[in-house]
């Protein structure tokens, strides 16, 4: 997947004149993850270029910078560092086309890792979509798979508006797929239905959807079909198609890696109960990471939703 | 032991607070027109302060922040500017806004609560009013990196106070300011007071001007109540930045002579001997005293400029009260490029359950 991400920018860089990547050891280094490899060589220091240490700094010179005609693709290097940036994502890039009335706009991209299972070190594991997903004014894009992450960070890129894009950490080498680079995009604000279904409909994102396709082949064993939902756009939501799903099963099971309180979880299953609770058979399950800190790496896959707690889940809503 | 670093911050000063020349006179004050429309402009956001503070006294404006003393650093910022050069400033720098075309009405607009007063016909490419302290300076540093990788002979300038100062995020605009070699100038209005907080307090730091020191940028201080070396340095630094020299900060001592806001009341924390002391050296005096000694200015200009500038202002608050409101659609309209689904359901609930409201 991360050759994927690096492919997707590439393309913008040479198609879009006003496309400049910046971010902490993007240049030289290609990123820590290698997500960058490659783009400063091909399109010099002044498009791929390195900021100082100091995510306030990327996302500040970012807003800046599209206010003034380019579009910013900014990498923070671990979503655990990210909160320094916060101050200029939320008072001014996601307001910024809405307190001017459209005078200024931030079409930004904000690339960032996400989520556990690498053995990383405290503070690099960390899946905080839900304190983004909370901002009005953004769009947090989070891909599954590289031919996804390819066409959502084209789309994401060609935004008007600011993006939050979530990279699984867990997917950047996890899973090969053949990308055809052409350049096409993929849509934002929908969902993807990665597996049909007819007995539960599974909603994830991210890295959690290898867990839960392999849940849903191994319900299959047992004779449970599953349906199972790439949210991919995580805000704004794609109610409609979670609706149509849980109008064809009854039943609904939502994964995530992060924590469960006041989780994206709790906003798809208020949805579901606000506008579906007649088509539901029984209850929604939610299987979430724990509302603990995020442990450091001998606990993490304790910490991750595993197979068998999604398999439980499923089997709770049939009973 | 060697020393391996020094330096000096130079303090600069043209026109003393009795009006007199103590440095030789800029070559834009040989021109007295300019000189007056500088006066003119100082006048005219003074008459503009007075009205607004009234209409939030009277209801009818939300709170604001009064620019009372502040006017030689606005004017003077602003007359040095190029109109192609963009401005990120805090809340209170109207004088230089009103220099650069933004109008009375649209300042009103804004501190009355309507965002269409950041949808500035003039200049559009400003930055709107910034109330999260220090933020703005990264804007103006990423402003200016699109003009140095474009090429563009263009700088931007951003203002702090003395507050702002002690923010990272001023750390942070300063030091890639330097480390790009960036077309940016920081302007730190030092009024002496971070609402209640004087400087001393803020810092150990002997002059704000120095804190560019160690972003590898030249610092001054100037007195900031003398417009013309604030248009003199302001537009040397301008100048030095446009021609890819880099970034500076320049340090304009001046002095809050109002409450930090409407909302506030500086007496808790203010001995009135302070303001009354500062009163001596405030901004307009000098610079009247000056245009009177080299035969420029009368009592009949003084009156028929108060005159002109109390209609202006009159006209402005009265198309701002005349003006329609916004309806709960302004919520949303803007929000997105495209309004997303669940936004165009919300927005449908806010009509039904909005406010009935006309105008102010």
């Amino acid at each position: 997947m991360v050759e994927a991400i690096a492919l997707a920018q590439a393309w913008e860089l040479q198609h879009d004149d006003a496309v400049v990547v910046l971010g902490q050891d993007v240049g030289a280094n290609g990123g820590v993850f290698r997500a960058t490899a490659g783009l400063q060589s091909r399109f010099g220091a002044a498009r791929v270029q390195d900021t100082p240490l100091a995510e306030a700094t990327i996302a500040g010179l970012s807003v800046g910078m599209a206010t003034h005609g380019l579009k910013p693709v900014a990498e923070i290097q671990f979503m655990g560092f990210m909160y320094p940036a916060l101050d200029q994502i939320v008072n001014h890039m996601s307001r910024m086309r809405n307190r001017t009335r459209g005078r200024l706009t931030c079409p930004v991209v904000i690339r960032t890792p996400h989520g556990g299972g690498i053995h990383a070190p405290e503070h690099h594991s960390e899946s905080m979509e839900t304190l983004l997903c909370h901002i009005p004014g953004l769009r947090v894009v989070c891909p599954s798979s590289p031919a996804r992450a390819y066409g959502l960070l084209l789309a994401a890129i060609r935004d008007p508006d600011p993006v939050m894009f979530l990279e699984p950490v867990r997917l950047y080498r996890a899973m090969r797929q053949e990308v055809t680079d052409d350049g096409r995009a993929l849509p934002l604000d929908r969902c993807f239905i990665l597996r049909e279904g007819t007995a539960v409909t599974l909603v994830t994102w991210g890295a959690m959807t290898l867990e839960t396709l392999r849940a849903a082949a191994e319900l299959e064993v047992h004779g449970i079909s599953a349906e199972v939902i790439d949210l991919a756009t995580l805000s704004p939501i794609d109610s409609g198609a979670i609706l149509d799903s849980v109008a064809k099963t009854g039943r609904l099971v939502i994964v995530h890696e992060a924590a469960r309180n006041v989780g994206l979880g709790a906003e798809i299953a208020a949805i579901v109960a606000e506008h579906a609770l007649y088509d539901l058979q029984a209850p929604i399950q939610r299987v979430t990471g724990f509302d603990t800190i995020m442990p450091l790496f001998k606990l993490e896959r304790d910490y991750i939703p595993n197979t068998q707690r999604i398999i439980d889940a499923v089997r709770v809503t049939l009973q | 032991m060697t020393s391996v670093a020094e330096f000096t911050i130079d303090y600069r000063r043209i026109l003393d607070p009795q009006g007199n020349l103590v440095a030789p006179l800029p070559k834009f004050a040989e021109d007295l027109d300019q000189v007056i429309a500088m006066y003119a402009a100082m006048t005219r956001v003074r008459v503009f302060d007075t009205k607004a503070i009234n209409l939030q006294r009277t209801g009818q404006l939300g709170t604001y922040p009064s620019s009372l003393g502040h006017e030689a650093t606005h004017i003077g910022v602003g007359a040095a500017m190029r109109p192609e050069d963009v401005l990120a400033p805090v809340y209170r720098e109207f004088g230089t806004q009103l220099w650069r075309g933004v109008t009375m009405a649209e300042i009103l607009a804004y501190w009355g609560g309507d965002e269409r007063g950041n949808d500035f016909a003039v200049p559009r490419h400003d930055f709107a009013w910034c109330v999260p302290i220090a933020t703005q300076t990264l804007h103006a540093a990423g402003a200016a990196m699109a003009f140095k990788m474009r090429g563009e002979p263009r700088c931007a300038l951003a203002y702090i106070g003395d507050g702002g100062t002690s923010e990272g995020a001023f750390y942070e605009a300063l030091n890639v300011a330097g480390a790009r070699t960036l077309p940016v100038v920081f302007v730190i209005v030092n009024n002496g007071w971070a609402i209640s907080v004087p400087v001393a307090a803020q810092t150990a730091s002997r002059t704000l001007a120095q804190k560019a020191i160690a972003a590898g940028i030249p610092g001054v201080q100037i007195d900031g109540n003398d417009v013309f070396v604030v248009r003199q340095v302001v537009g040397e630094a301008l100048e030095r930045a446009r021609r890819g020299g880099g970034s500076c900060v320049i340090e304009t001592l001046t002095y809050r002579l109002s409450d930090h806001t409407t909302a506030d009341d500086a007496s808790r924390y203010r001995p009135q001997s302070e303001v009354e002391q500062a009163r001596a050296f405030e901004p307009l005096v000098r610079l009247r005293e000056y245009l009177l000694r080299v035969g420029a200015w009368g009592d009949a200009q003084e009156r028929s400029l108060l005159q002109d500038c109390a209609f202006e202002v009159e006209s402005a608050v009265a198309a701002y009260l005349a003006g329609d409101a916004q309806s709960t659609d302004a919520m949303f309209d803007t929000l997105f490029a495209a309004l997303p689904a669940h936004l165009r359901e919300q927005r449908d609930a806010a009509r039904r359950y909005a406010v009935k409201r006309n105008g102010h």
